[in-house]
C-alpha cells in the first residue's frame, strides 16, 4: 500500500470510527435527560432504572469517543503537516471553542455518572442536559470547520501565500449551516434508530418488558421525528452542494455529461470509460429540480470539469444512492410509527413494526458512514477545496502503511470490546434493574 | 495578545503534568504494589479520580489545539519528525482510557477484567514516559530537518539517552503526584502508611532520574545546566523546589496532607518553569542551531487575536465549574464511602 493512500485511509478510518461514538454522545444525554425527568416527575422506579442502564452505556461510549477524538487531533498533523500548517490558523477558530465545549462537557458527565444522590435531583438533571447541549455544540463547532475544507473562506490565496486572515468569516463559510444542520439531525436519526432497535429486539425476546417498551419509545421517538425532517435538510445540503461544488454534485449523480432537463439517477452502474450509468432508473428533470428548483435549469456534469480535478466517481454515487435509499425508507417507517402512535394504537403491541425497527438498527449509522464518504470522497482531489490538493498535504514519512495497519487492528479490537461490553450491559438488565420497587439495584 | 495565549499555553501544559500527571501516576503505582495490595489501591485511586479523570484528559487537547492554531508550524513540524513516540503515546492514550473504562463499567465482573487491569497499568507507564520523550526530543537538539536518511530523521530524533531520562523523570513524576494526592484520600491509618511510602520512594526515583537527566544532557552536550543555572530565575526557582523538598520529607513523616498536595504541586511548577524558561521562547531546538519560537513562529494576529479571546472567555465557563466539581468530591468523597 502507498503511502498516500495508507494516511488516507487511516483518516477515514478513525474518523469513521470517532463519528459513532460522537453521535451517541451527544444524542444520548437528551435520552436519559427524558428518562430522568419521567423518574423526578412520576418516582417510576423504571424511568430511574432505564436512565441509570443508558448512562453506564454512554459512558463507555464517551470513552471510547474522546481518546479517538485525541488521536484525531494528534493525526491531523501526523498524517497531513501540509494541511494544517496553513489550514490550522485559518479554520481553527472553531476548534478552539470546541475545546470549551469539551471541557464542559466532561465536567458536566463527571456530575452526571458519579452524582447520584450527591446533589439536589434537578441539578444534577440539569448537569446531564448539559452535557447533551455541549456535546451538540462541540458536533457542530467541528462540522464547521469540515465545511470550510469544503468551502474555503476568511482568507485570500495570492500566489501560494495565506492572507488577510479572517478566523471568524471561515468559520461562518457559506456550507457551515447546511452541514451542520444535517449532521445533527442525523445523530438523532442514527442513535434513535439504534437504540430503538436494540429495545425492540428484547421486547420481541420477551424480557423485561415494561424496561423495553419505555426504553424503545424515547428513543424511537426523537429517531422517528428526525427522519422526517432529514430528508428535507438533505434537499437543503444538495442545493448547496449543486452552487459551491458542482464536481462532487455530478460524482453523487453520476452525471457524466453537462445538461439541461438533467434526470434524477437512482442506482445503476456508473461507467466511466463509456460516461454512462447502465441499469439506472432515470426520472426526467428532477435533478435539474433538485439543485436549482427548475425543470429546465443546467447542471454541470463531469464533462465541464478538467480531469485532474474529478472525483471517484463510482464510490461517491454509490455511497450516495445509500445515504438517500436508507434516508427513504428510515423516513417511511417513521410515518408507520406515528401512525401507531396517533391512529393505529394496536399497532403498537404488533410484531412486524418491531420487527421493521429491529431490521433498521444498524441503518442511521451506515447512512451517516455513506453521508460523510459522499462528503469527502466527493471533495477529492482537493483537501481545501479548489486552493490545495490532498496528495501536497501529505507527511513526508515513509511508512504510513504501518501504522495505518496499527490503527486498523486497535480500532478493530475496540469496536470489538464495545460491542461485547454492550451486550453483557443488556443483558445484565434482568438482574440489576428487575427486583421490585423497593429493593436497591446491587450495583448503585 | 500572543503573551495570553503563551500563558494558556504553558498552564494548560502544567495543568496537564499536574493533573493528568496524578492521574497517570495513579495506574504507575498500580503497577509497583504487591498483589497483596492491588485491590485495595485500586479502590481507594478509583474513589480519588473517578468523576474528575475525564476533565484531566482535557488540558492536552487544549495545549494541542492552541499549538495547532496558533503555532502551526511548530505543531505540524513536531508531527513530522516526532511521528513514531506521538503515535505510541496515542496509542497508550487509546489502550488506558478505554481500559480505565472498561474495568468500572463492564457490567460482569469476570477474567476479563484481569485484562482491563493489565493494559491500564502497563499503558499508565508508557503514556507518560512518551509525553517526556516527546518533551525532551523537542529541546534536545536531535530534530534534523536535513536528515538524510530515514533512521535519522525519524528515528533518532527522539531515540536517545536524554529525551530517554527525561521520559523517566515524568514517570517518576507523575507516580509521586499520585501517591501525594492519595494520601489525602485514604480512609483508614495503614492505607495511608502506604501511601506515604510509596510517596518517599517515587520521590526517590524522581531524584536519581533527575540527575539521569544531568549525566544523559552531559554526555550528548545539550547545556542543561546552563538553561538551569545559568540565570537567576532558575536558580531561584531549583533552590525553592530544593528547599521545599526537604519540607515536604518532614511534612511527609508526618502525614500532613493538604499543605503535601501544595507543595508537591509547588515542586513540579518549579521544575517545568526552569526547564522551559532559559530557552524560550525557543520550544523546538534543531540539530543545525536552527529553533522554532513562539514570537516569530505564532500565526497571523487575528488568529491570535481570536484564539485568546476564546481561550479567556471559555475560562469563564470553564474555571468555576471545574472547581466546583473538584470541591464537592473533595467534600463529599469521604461521605460516601460505598
Ligand atoms: C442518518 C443519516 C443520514 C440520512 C438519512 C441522510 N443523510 Fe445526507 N449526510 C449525512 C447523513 C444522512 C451525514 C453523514 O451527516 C453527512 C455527511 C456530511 C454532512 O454534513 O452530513 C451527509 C451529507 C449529505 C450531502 C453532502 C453535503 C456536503 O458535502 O456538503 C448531501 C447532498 C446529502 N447528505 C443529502 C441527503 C439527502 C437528499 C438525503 C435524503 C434522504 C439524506 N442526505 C439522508
Ligand atoms: C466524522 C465524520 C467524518 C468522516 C466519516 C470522514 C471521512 C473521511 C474520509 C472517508 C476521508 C478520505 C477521503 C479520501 O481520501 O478519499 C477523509 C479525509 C479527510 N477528512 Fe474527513 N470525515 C469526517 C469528518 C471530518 C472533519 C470534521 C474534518 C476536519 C475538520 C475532516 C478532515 C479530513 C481530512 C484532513 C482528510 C484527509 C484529506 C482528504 O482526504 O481530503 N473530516 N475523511
Ligand atoms: C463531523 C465530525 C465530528 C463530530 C460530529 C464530532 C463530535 C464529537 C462529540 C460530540 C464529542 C464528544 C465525545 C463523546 O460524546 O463521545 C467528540 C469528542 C472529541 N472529538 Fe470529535 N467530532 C468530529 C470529528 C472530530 C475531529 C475531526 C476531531 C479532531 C480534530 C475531533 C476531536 C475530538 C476530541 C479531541 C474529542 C474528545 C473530547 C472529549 O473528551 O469530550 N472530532 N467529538
Amino acid at each position: 500500500m502507498d503511502d498516500f493512500l495508507a494516511a488516507r485511509s487511516q483518516m477515514a478510518l478513525s474518523l469513521g470510527f470517532h463519528i459513532v461514538f460522537s453521535c451517541i454522545g451527544m444524542v444520548m444525554p437528551f435520552f436519559m435527560a427524558v428518562a430522568h425527568y419521567y423518574w423526578l416527575k412520576t418516582n417510576d422506579v423504571l424511568y430511574k432504572n432505564i436512565t441509570k442502564a443508558w448512562s453506564k452505556g454512554v459512558a463507555i461510549f464517551f470513552a471510547t469517543g474522546a481518546v479517538s477524538g485525541t488521536v484525531l487531533s494528534f493525526e491531523l498533523g501526523l498524517l497531513w503537516p501540509g494541511f494544517m500548517k496553513h489550514a490550522g490558523p485559518i479554520f481553527g477558530m472553531p476548534f478552539s471553542l470546541e475545546g470549551t465545549a469539551f471541557f464542559i462537557e466532561a465536567i458536566a458527565l463527571g456530575f452526571f455518572l458519579y452524582g447520584w444522590n450527591r446533589f439536589n435531583p434537578w441539578f444534577h438533571w440539569f448537569t446531564g442536559v448539559i452535557v447533551g447541549i455541549s456535546g451538540l455544540v462541540s458536533g457542530i463547532l467541528v462540522v464547521a470547520a469540515n465545511a470550510w475544507m469544503n468551502s474555503p473562506a476568511g482568507f485570500d490565496y495570492v500566489n501560494g501565500q495565506y492572507l488577510n486572515i479572517d478566523p471568524m468569516a471561515a468559520m461562518f463559510n457559506d456550507a457551515w449551516f447546511s452541514q451542520a444542520l444535517h449532521m445533527s439531525i442525523a445523530a438523532f436519526v442514527a442513535t434513535g434508530f439504534a437504540v430503538a432497535g436494540i429495545h425492540a429486539l428484547m421486547i420481541l425476546k420477551g424480557k423485561n418488558i415494561q424496561f423495553h417498551k419505555k426504553s424503545f419509545k424515547i428513543a424511537a421517538v426523537f429517531g422517528a421525528v428526525a427522519a422526517i425532517f432529514q430528508p428535507l435538510s438533505g434537499d437543503i445540503s444538495a442545493k448547496d452542494v449543486a452552487q459551491r461544488q458542482p464536481a462532487k454534485l455530478a460524482a453523487m449523480e453520476a452525471h457524466f455529461h453537462t445538461e439541461k432537463n438533467a434526470a434524477l439517477i437512482v442506482g445503476g452502474v456508473p461507467n466511466p470509460e463509456t460516461k454512462t450509468v447502465d441499469y439506472a432508473i432515470k426520472i426526467p428533470g428532477l435533478l435539474s429540480f433538485m439543485a436549482h428548483g427548475d425543470t429546465n435549469a443546467e447542471v454541470k456534469g463531469l464533462d465541464s470539469i478538467p480531469a485532474e480535478d474529478q472525483p471517484p466517481v463510482a464510490i461517491t454515487h454509490y455511497a450516495f444512492q445509500i445515504m438517500v435509499g436508507l434516508g427513504m425508507i428510515m423516513m417511511v417507517l417513521a410515518i408507520l410509527y406515528f401512525i401507531a402512535l396517533w391512529k393505529k394504537k394496536h399497532w403498537q403491541n404488533s410484531k412486524w413494526l418491531l420487527k421493521f425497527f429491529v431490521a433498521a438498527t444498524p441503518m442511521g449509522f451506515i447512512a451517516v458512514e455513506a453521508g460523510w464518504t459522499v462528503t469527502e470522497v466527493g471533495r477529492q482531489p482537493w483537501i481545501i477545496h479548489g486552493v490545495m490538493r490532498t496528495a501536497d498535504a501529505v507527511t513526508p514519512m515513509p511508512g504510513i502503511a504501518y501504522s495505518f495497519y496499527l490503527f486498523t487492528a486497535v480500532y478493530v479490537s475496540l469496536a470489538a470490546i464495545v460491542i461485547f461490553m454492550l451486550y453483557r450491559q443488556i443483558n445484565m438488565v434482568g438482574q440489576l434493574y428487575d427486583l421490585p420497587a423497593d429493593v436497591k439495584p446491587k450495583r448503585d | 495578545m500572543l503573551y495570553v495565549v503563551i500563558i494558556f499555553l504553558w498552564t494548560a501544559i502544567l495543568l496537564y503534568l499536574l493533573m493528568g500527571g496524578a492521574d497517570f501516576g495513579a495506574g504507575i503505582i498500580e503497577l509497583f504494589t504487591s498483589e497483596a495490595n492491588k485491590k485495595q489501591t485500586r479502590k481507594t485511586l478509583y474513589q480519588a479520580i473517578g468523576p474528575i479523570w475525564e476533565a484531566n484528559h482535557m488540558w492536552l487537547i487544549i495545549a494541542i489545539v492552541i499549538l495547532f492554531v496558533g503555532f502551526p508550524v511548530i505543531y505540524s513540524t513536531m508531527s513530522v519528525y516526532l511521528h513514531i513516540p506521538l503515535t505510541v503515546m496515542l496509542l497508550g492514550i487509546i489502550a488506558r482510557g478505554t481500559a480505565f473504562t472498561f474495568r468500572h463499567y463492564d457490567a460482569v465482573v469476570d477474567d476479563m477484567q484481569h485484562l482491563y487491569n493489565r493494559i491500564f497499568v502497563y499503558s499508565s507507564f508508557v503514556t507518560p514516559l512518551f509525553l517526556g520523550i516527546i518533551a525532551g526530543s523537542a529541546v534536545s537538539g536531535h530534530i534534523d530537518p536535513h536528515a538524510p536518511d530515514f533512521l535519522s530523521a525519524y528515528v533518532f530524533s527522539w531515540l536517545n539517552w536524554f529525551s530517554f531520562t527525561v521520559g523517566l523523570f515524568t514517570v517518576a513524576i507523575c507516580g509521586f503526584l499520585a501517591a501525594i494526592y492519595i494520601i489525602g484520600e485514604t480512609t483508614n491509618e495503614s492505607d495511608k502508611k502506604r501511601f506515604i511510602r510509596k510517596a518517599l520512594v517515587f520521590n526517590i526515583a524522581a531524584v536519581i532520574c533527575g540527575a539521569l537527566v544531568f549525566i544523559a544532557a552531559f554526555i550528548e552536550k545539550i547545556p542543561l545546566i546552563d538553561w538551569v543555572f545559568g540565570n537567576i530565575t532558575g536558580i531561584i526557582c531549583i533552590t525553592a523546589a530544593t528547599l521545599s523538598l526537604i519540607l515536604l520529607w518532614v511534612l511527609l513523616l508526618k502525614g500532613k496532607t493538604q499543605i503535601l498536595r501544595i507543595l508537591a504541586g509547588f515542586q513540579v511548577t518549579m521544575i517545568l518553569l526552569t526547564t522551559t524558561f532559559r530557552h524560550f521562547p525557543n520550544i523546538v531546538l534543531f540539530k543545525n542551531g536552527g529553533h522554532l519560537s513562539l514570537m516569530e513562529h505564532a500565526g497571523h494576529e487575528k488568529t491570535i487575536e481570536a484564539l485568546g479571546i476564546a481561550l479567556l472567555a471559555g475560562s469563564v465557563f470553564i474555571l468555576p465549574a471545574l472547581f466546583y466539581l473538584i470541591y464537592s468530591f473533595q467534600k463529599k468523597s469521604n461521605a460516601y464511602p460505598k
